[in-house]
């Protein structure tokens, strides 16, 4: 599993990145997390505000900072697929 | 050596003036205002005109005075400037909203009136909305062959994504009643600000989760964490400027109101770099040291939009001739902003 933070490093952004690793180290999964910092790169993905939060290449979260169990909630559905 | 002991002086004078009570009393409230904002105004509703459907006229118009609701750092600015002009209702309405944007939120407005004077701070907030929209309406006129690539669902993704529960009515109320108490405050009306604090409790405790004010505060927190530290900076630095530059060069440079010096005020606008609300505190200094009301004006139209940092960030979405293009409109649009408002108000 791939999870990319999309951000231009604002306080917000890293702020998600923190959360997010927490949440990988406590569900205990095998996941990498990219940041994503080229604002070019960031326009690709269908998002409008950051810090947006990627999933295997589908936004889940965006323009926001979701809570740490939000995070889990939607890595878990993603491992679903 | 005496000159650099005299230049941390300056700097720590500026400090203890520019912090001193009533900076801070109209302040406060402020960060509140804008932590409500951010936590309980609905960014989604304002974000669905910005879509490639919205009807043009909304769309410069939203755009114009959404930067009091959306924007309060530029972190936020550009990526939804690049995903309007890319995805949404294109190039006119993306760079009214990257202009108008960085001058018009509310700390930016309450601290240019407070530390400026009323006239520079409204006019300010008002010239900056009426020009975004002209820079905007002449992008899009030279560049009306172009078509954006318009994506309906990131537009409407963004609106299934608003906090969704608390009423028009309560979002009005509430931010009405905050409102009131900084207007109050600044005015030291103090039983009528005292009233409104009342109401504003009643409020909180009737209307209000536990949850709900937890996030208020903590986006206030934010607000005060982001801005108060490079405040600082700017206050020192403005400081350090009003003692070691000579006034005479202040006077002969940007003094007055000519069309010069108005031209001079933007173009360095444009190119230095302000942190949030810093630009406040220098212009300030400048003022103190001679610099022309107009002049003062074209910097603030100028500064907090443009920046060399800001220039390559924007060249990255819109392409080198563009973004010189933009530059040259806002530059010269500030310059003549600026002579307006010096001529109204010698």
């Amino acid at each position: 599993m791939i999870i990319k933070i999309l951000g231009t490093g604002c306080a917000k952004c890293m702020q998600l990145e923190k959360t997010a690793k927490e949440a990988v180290k406590e569900l205990g999964i095998d996941a990498k997390i990219e940041e994503v910092k080229d604002i070019t790169k960031i326009l690709e993905y269908p998002i409008l505000t950051t810090p947006g939060l990627v999933i295997d290449e589908e936004v889940v979260c965006s323009g926001k900072i979701p809570s740490k169990d939000e995070v889990k909630k939607y890595i878990n559905e993603a491992m679903k697929k | 050596m005496d000159f650099f002991i005299d230049l941390l002086r300056g700097g720590v004078d500026a400090l203890a003036e520019y912090l001193s009570a009533h900076v801070i009393t109209c302040l406060v409230p402020a960060f509140f205002i804008a932590g409500a904002i951010s936590a309980f105004l609905s960014q989604a509703s304002v974000l669905k005109y910005f879509g490639p459907k919205a009807k043009k006229l909304v769309s410069y118009s939203v755009a114009s005075v959404s930067g009091a609701v959306l924007a309060v750092c530029s972190c936020t600015v550009l990526p939804l400037f690049g995903g309007i002009y890319k995805r949404g209702a294109g190039l006119g309405p993306a760079v009214t909203f990257l202009y108008a944007a960085p001058a018009i939120n509310v700390l930016a407005i309450v601290y240019s009136a407070k530390l400026l004077g009323y006239d520079l701070g409204l006019g300010r907030a008002i010239m900056a909305i009426l020009f975004s929209v002209v820079i905007g309406l002449i992008m899009a006129f030279i560049y009306r062959k172009e078509q954006s690539k318009a994506d309906a669902k990131a537009f409407e993704m963004m609106a299934s994504q608003g906090h969704d529960g608390m009423s028009p009515k309560l979002q009005f109320l509430f931010i009405g009643t905050l409102l009131g108490i900084l207007v109050f405050a600044a005015g030291k009306q103090w039983i009528i600000m005292g009233i409104l604090l009342v109401i504003l409790a009643v409020t909180l405790w009737r209307f209000f989760s536990k949850v709900e004010v937890k996030q208020w505060l903590s986006e206030t927190l934010r607000f005060v964490k982001l801005v108060i530290p490079w405040l600082l900076i700017g206050v020192f630095i403005a400081g350090m400027i009003r003692t070691g530059v000579p006034e005479s060069a202040i006077t002969s440079s940007v003094g007055g109101n000519g069309l010069l010096a108005n031209f001079t005020a933007s173009f360095l606008g444009a190119i230095m770099y302000f942190a949030t609300l810093t630009e406040v505190p220098i212009v300030r200094s400048f003022l103190d040291l001679g610099m022309g009301q107009g002049p003062a004006l074209a910097l603030l139209l100028a500064g907090p939009a443009l920046s060399l940092p800001s220039m390559l960030v924007i060249r990255k979405i819109m392409g080198t001739q563009k973004m010189l293009l933009y530059v040259s409109i806002v530059v010269v649009m500030a310059t003549i902003s600026g002579y307006i408002f010096g001529l109204v108000t010698q």
